[in-house]
């Protein structure tokens, strides 16, 4: 069978999640910056997708795409947006968003000039079939401590919203 | 040509996407999406007419023998209507929002195991798939209701929103506990797999089912069943269907999120809706009722057996055409009814003719094991015991829109997040200690005896 990541669709893939991530940030409309937004993360899990990684890729719809953004445009839909719409950017935060770029785009430096010392020349080899169980033993067997840090945190985190969002408990 | 036709049909018993054949990938799809579009219009006239017959109506009657020519008058009408864009809409999203919810409701086919090797191709993360992308449906629904720039569609689309991630929680709980039992050893003598890994993968659990011996339904019981009951409930709150309708709720929101569209446009929503609704439904019977699999596939093994099951396609399609029949027997010899009387005697031989057809064809490949003829023998039956099944969803559907009233908005979320979920996430505990419990209870058990 021939292989499905050829450089063709990391291109495809690459330029749709580029062209949303730009129209996230210049859509004045919130909606449509939302909508782009799913198109990107649609694309990126593509992009697991071609890195042999169907689980993650299967995850990011659900919980990104079909979960996650469902709530903005929930939350966006409830907000007044013809108010927000016309209103200026009153938090001057473009500087801090400058220094970001810069510092990606020197890692992008890096990684273009060194990159083939720093990385492994070949890709991991991972049965696709056992994707799914080696994720499952790497995080309740190696990682399961970690795993259930971040659960913890979530946990506090649920609880926190129930508590701020009831008035009486 | 011909031999790379062939190539597939002789080869090892694969799906065409596993043996990456795209030619019988694409006849499958084309095949798939044909068979959709008909069963959609199929519905449209079942359920105008049960619902009827339900309420003591008669429903449609005037095109055709029995309104038979109904959904073929309805669809030309929609396509003739004007389609409006109403002037103060987001048109870019107007116009694609339809798309978006027929798109996620089709795509999911490509996963739907009908038979061992009948689907487009089998993906080791398939039931993982068919929930994401059936959840994509909802951003149609949002979409259309917040473009409609309109108040009664964004209180649909509000609605929908709200009801879709609330019930997909429930929905996925209960499918994750299904997931589990393909893993866990099994009662007593059916622990067949062995090595206590799961799959994902819509034709690996009805395999596992068949390995076990058990439809996942009886499987742990009662777990499986409040299992599949949950399931049951949500897959009705995620198609938008009554009694949990409220995004298209007609007498609070005249016709909810599609209030706005007309046309070809609304009739999208609808083939999208139907279509989703058939999705999920094949959805719950591979994953609690055996999918392809036919009654009693292991008590009452052997080619005997297989014989007389797969002699169930044509039998269903002459008692079709008997009840086609008996309707033209019974219509009145009055000249006004001549056409009428002709076109339902005419089809009713066609639907008998299928059924003959599909008689034939087992007697045929009978005796003549491993030729291609007994594997579309074979592959005939797995279809059809997959579909009979997914029928009786289809019905049920109608039944509960004939049966149960609107639920109030705070009771489905009060339904949903306190009743549903706390169900849920107590069976998928369980089903987990018990799948763990069994194994070391039979090891000590063993040990007693030895």
């Amino acid at each position: 069978m021939t292989p499905i990541a050829t450089p063709f669709f990391f291109y495809l893939l690459a330029g749709t999640m580029i062209i949303g991530g730009v129209l996230v940030i210049t859509r004045r409309n919130a909606v449509h910056s939302a909508l782009a937004l799913i198109v990107a993360l649609l694309a990126q899990a593509g992009m697991y997708l071609m890195l042999y990684a169907p689980f993650v890729a299967a995850v990011q719809i659900i919980l990104y795409a079909g979960g996650i953004m469902v709530l903005f445009l929930f939350v966006i839909m409830l907000v007044n947006l013809e108010r927000a719409q016309k209103e200026r950017q009153f938090n001057r935060i473009w500087p801090v968003g400058l220094l970001s770029a810069f510092a990606l785009g020197l890692l992008f430096v890096g990684v273009y000039s060194k990159g083939k010392t720093l990385l492994p020349s070949e890709m991991m080899q991972i049965p696709e079939s056992s994707n799914t169980q080696e994720i499952a033993r790497y995080l309740y067997g190696n990682y399961m401590f970690a795993f259930e840090i971040a659960s913890l945190l979530l946990l506090v985190a649920i609880i926190g919203a129930v508590v701020m969002a009831k008035k009486r408990i | 040509m011909l031999s790379y036709l062939q190539s597939y049909l002789g080869g090892d018993a694969l799906t065409p996407g596993q043996a990456g054949n795209q030619l019988w990938a694409l006849i499958y799809i084309l095949v798939i999406f044909a068979g959709v579009s008909v069963v959609v219009m199929a519905m449209n006239w079942i359920e105008r007419k049960a619902l009827a017959h339900m309420q003591v109506r008669l429903g449609p009657m005037r095109v055709g023998p029995h309104g038979l020519l109904q959904p073929i008058a309805d669809a030309l009408k929609l396509m003739l209507k004007e389609d409006i864009i109403p002037a103060r809409a987001d048109s870019f999203v107007f116009w694609i929002a339809p798309l978006i919810g027929l798109l996620s409701a089709f795509t999911v086919y490509i996963v739907i195991p009908f038979g061992p090797t009948q689907a487009v191709t089998d993906m080791n993360i398939g039931i993982l798939f068919m929930l994401g992308v059936s959840s994509l449906s909802v951003l149609g629904v949002v979409m259309a209701g917040w473009a409609s720039n309109s108040n009664y569609p964004l209180i649909g689309a509000l609605r929908s929103s709200a009801q879709m991630v609330s019930y997909e929680v429930a929905m996925g709980l209960a499918v994750v506990s299904a997931v589990l039992m393909t893993s866990v050893g099994g009662i007593g003598m059916y622990d067949v797999a062995g090595d206590g890994i799961g799959t994902l993968s819509m034709i690996g659990i009805v395999q596992a089912q068949q390995a076990q011996h058990v439809w996942f339904l009886f499987k742990f019981f009662p777990l499986g069943l409040i299992a599949f009951f949950i399931f049951a409930v949500a897959m009705i709150a995620e198609t938008n269907r009554a009694p949990f309708d409220l995004p298209e709720a007609e007498s609070e929101l005249t016709a909810g999120f599609h209030t706005e569209y007309s046309g070809l446009r609304w009739s999208l929503f609808m083939l999208a809706e139907y279509a989703a609704m058939v999705a999920v439904s094949s959805i719950a019977v591979t994953l609690w009722l055996g999918g392809w699999l036919r009654p009693f596939p292991n008590a009452l093994a052997g080619p005997t057996w297989d014989f007389i099951f797969s002699l169930f396609p044509g039998l269903t399609f002459l008692a079709l055409g008997a009840i086609g029949m008996f309707g033209f027997v019974r219509m009145p010899a009055h000249p006004f009814f001549r056409v009428q009387k002709l076109g339902l005697g005419g089809f009713a031989a066609v639907l008998a003719l299928i059924g003959v057809l599909l008689l034939a064809i087992p007697f045929a490949a009978r005796g003549h094991e491993g030729t291609i003829l007994a594997g579309f023998a074979a592959g005939l039956s797995a279809v059809y015991w997959f579909i009979a099944k997914v029928a009786v969803f289809m019905y049920l559907y109608i039944w509960y829109r004939a049966t149960f009233p609107r639920y109030r908005f705070d009771q489905l979320m009060s339904v949903g997040w306190k009743v549903l979920l706390p169900i849920a996430l107590a069976v998928l505990i369980a089903t987990a200690a018990v799948g763990v419990l069994i194994p070391v209870i039979q090891v000590w058990f063993k040990g007693r005896a030895g």
